[in-house]
């Protein structure tokens, strides 16, 4: 096993009943990499990111979190990890010092106060300290909970979903923080549905249905994904949605702003069909570089 | 136009909850279940009128007349002779350890006194700490002493019986000598109270994290299932602690319920009454999937204490099978040590057979509890 891998597993499956929530899953993270992991709702992220921590059993698969097995060594994997889960989780009837005090506890640091203090000051919540968890706004609650999950300076991060619901400005200063923790040596695997956010990643993951799909940085993924977009700029560009869908090369089109995207692997069908849209009046066409959401767009309707 | 009473509207509200209450198995149990357990504990288990009560005879006469007397309790159908002896302190040692309820004493010359026409005492002793439970017995001996010897005397001595009984019988109602109510209901208050509110307090203490969520931050981190447990349930014996206080201030300077025995021994059986029945509320929030089951479990529970504890209704008028499940429970347990150690001033080797069923109980409900906890979501 190389050691340079921060989270190192293969064949990962879970089933729930019949549904199989994880197929097969194989990842490898090497250290101090921040990697995003992407799908849409129901696709195994959270089940995927349950299991690295030792709080879901494997159906099948193996391998190792932090160089400890996933299988035999979930209750040593608990005290390397810091989890952050999807809903907020922590006791919102307790001030954040007491919340960040008791977490202490648990994992039994040495310095309890210095740390509590030490990550207060860090996530400058030395303020709100005394204020109750359950009457933060989300973005404070999502820093108290990093916070929360940092104190025992985990070699690894799992965060699931930590900016669902959260404003643009406490986005930007969370993956700040990540970033920073990422220089410090700190391993991420964060879940997100934001673009902006995989962009910031050094590698993403996509998964659906269970399966990983998609594997790279953004430029591979998006290379991989041998997608062609076009752009349909001008006023009535909207008239030509109906008309467009379901012609040849076009896998998907729709709108982002007042733009009409289409895109296709098939480029050579794709553009016939597209042709003729440029002789319209007061319509432009040109193409452009497929982004993520066009890719992963395609890769879920692929699926259907 | 919208604000106009629709029925429309009620109907499909009533619908929603048909819905909801079909999909919740525990409700569903709960509406067939609670009546049924109701009716058949009432109705078959609990009895005002106990009959066959445990007694115990120090005979001390070879007499036709003690026999005579020995088979006409027998025959009355409330007393069951469990025992019989020839030492008086053995029978009240019985009686102290609660193992009977009555002690009947036949004196020597029992039969030579009534053939000379000289009435004995027949002397009974009667364990007054369940006031409920030897009402109807002890109304009873009157009878059973104008008619017990009256086929025996015979002959010359057949007057013997036309006259006032041929012997006397003496009541003697032990360790509540007046009979008070209060007496025996206020300790087995002591043990409704407790496991009302202990088996509350923890019922909620898994199922709430589940509810808000927090439960699994709790499984995320590095916390034993042992440990999660004996940290949830140890704040709630300081609840207990407080009640029992409360419950007993009241009973002494209220009720004047009389304390004769050691308070230190009562508090070693309170704190591991208490906290068994924190065990069992744990136990329950370890299955219950939210706070409305856990408090339907509880419901479960707390029917057959109070039915079936003896706390309600005399533990020894019940059928055998009731008496099984009573004797499962802790309160059962613990009624009979609080009346022991509060009226009869008992000691630990008389509360001993009360007490280990209240530990074994603890340990077991405790194990159920541990192997049920899951550390993982599966």
């Amino acid at each position: 096993m190389a050691s340079d891998l921060a989270i190192d597993v293969r064949g990962l499956t879970k089933h729930f009943g019949k549904k199989v929530a994880v197929d097969h899953v194989d990842i490898a993270v090497p250290q101090g990499e921040v990697w995003g992991f992407l799908g849409p709702n129901g696709s195994g992220k959270t089940t995927t990111i349950r299991m690295l921590c030792g709080l879901l059993h494997p159906d099948d698969g193996r391998g190792t979190c932090l160089g400890l097995d996933v299988i035999t060594q979930s209750e040593q994997i608990k005290r390397e990890v810091g989890y952050m889960t999807q809903k907020f989780s922590f006791w919102e009837d307790l001030s954040i010092r007491e919340n960040l005090e008791f977490v202490a506890r648990l994992y039994g640091l040495p310095d309890r106060e210095a740390k509590v203090d030490h990550t207060l000051q860090r996530l400058g919540l030395v303020k709100r300290q005394k204020q109750l968890a359950g009457e933060l706004s989300g973005g404070w609650k999502q820093r108290m909970a990093l916070a929360a999950c940092m104190l025992h300076e985990p070699k690894l991060l799992l965060l699931d979903e930590p900016t669902a619901g959260v404003d643009p400005k406490a986005r930007r200063d969370f993956w700040e923080e990540i970033h920073a923790l990422s220089e410090e040596g700190l391993t991420v695997l964060v879940s997100t549905h934001y673009m902006d956010e995989a962009e910031r990643c050094d590698r993403i993951v996509y998964i659906l249905n269970g399966k990983l799909i998609a594997k790279g940085t953004v430029n591979e993924v998006i290379a991989q994904s041998g997608l062609t977009t076009f752009v349909l700029e001008g006023e009535h560009v909207r008239r030509f949605l109906q008309k467009i869908q379901g012609q040849p090369g076009v896998d998907y089109a729709g709108f982002f702003g007042a733009a009409l995207r289409v895109s296709g692997r098939d480029r050579i069908a794709l553009e016939k069909t597209i042709a003729p849209y440029k002789n319209e009046a007061g319509v432009t066409v040109s193409e452009t570089k497929p982004n993520l959401e066009d890719v992963f767009i395609h890769l879920q309707e692929d699926a259907k | 136009m919208s604000n106009t009473f629709s029925f429309a509207r009620v109907y499909a509200i009533l619908l929603k909850e048909f819905l909801q209450m079909r999909r919740d198995r525990i409700t569903l149990a709960m509406i067939v279940g609670v009546p049924l357990m109701q009716l058949f504990l009432f109705g078959f288990a609990i009895n005002f009128n106990p009959k066959a009560l445990p007694t115990v005879i120090s005979v001390d006469d070879p007499g036709v007349f003690a026999r005579a007397v020995i088979v006409a309790l027998e025959n009355s159908s409330y007393f069951n002779i469990v025992k019989e002896t020839h030492s008086p302190q053995e029978a009240r040692r019985l009686l102290q350890e609660g193992k009977v309820l009555f002690a009947v004493e036949i004196p020597e010359n029992f039969t030579r006194d009534i053939v000379r026409g000289n009435p004995p005492d027949l002397l009974i002793e009667a364990d007054a700490t369940d006031t409920a439970a030897g009402s109807y017995a002890i109304a009873a001996l009157t009878g059973i002493a104008s008619t017990a010897l009256r086929d025996d005397l015979k002959g010359p001595l057949a007057t013997r019986a036309q006259t006032a009984p041929p012997f006397n019988t003496v009541t003697h109602l032990l360790y509540n000598p007046e009979s008070v109510t209060q007496y025996s209901i206020v300790p087995g208050l002591l043990a409704v109270i407790l496991t009302m509110t202990m088996v509350l307090m923890t019922c909620l203490a898994l199922t709430r994290e589940r509810e808000r969520g927090t439960y699994e931050n709790l499984l995320a981190m590095p916390a034993s299932p042992v440990e999660i447990m004996l940290g949830k349930i140890a704040p709630n014996i300081a609840v207990g602690a407080i009640q029992s206080a409360i419950i007993l201030i009241v009973a002494k300077f209220v009720f004047g319920v009389p304390m004769i025995g050691s308070l230190l021994l009562l508090s070693v059986a309170l704190a591991l009454y208490i906290v068994a029945n924190l065990a069992v509320g744990y136990t329950f929030s370890t299955v219950a999937e939210n706070q409305l089951q856990a408090m339907q479990m509880m419901v479960f529970f707390l029917l057959p204490t109070i039915l079936l504890s003896g706390f309600a209704f005399p533990f020894d008028g019940m059928p055998g099978w009731a008496q099984w499940i009573g004797e499962a429970l802790p309160a059962t347990h613990f009624l009979r040590i609080v009346r022991g150690i509060l009226l009869k001033d008992n000691g630990f080797p008389e509360i001993w057979p009360d007490l280990w069923p209240l530990i074994l109980f603890m340990f077991v409900v405790m194990g159920i509890a541990l192997a049920r906890f899951r550390r993982t979501l599966d």
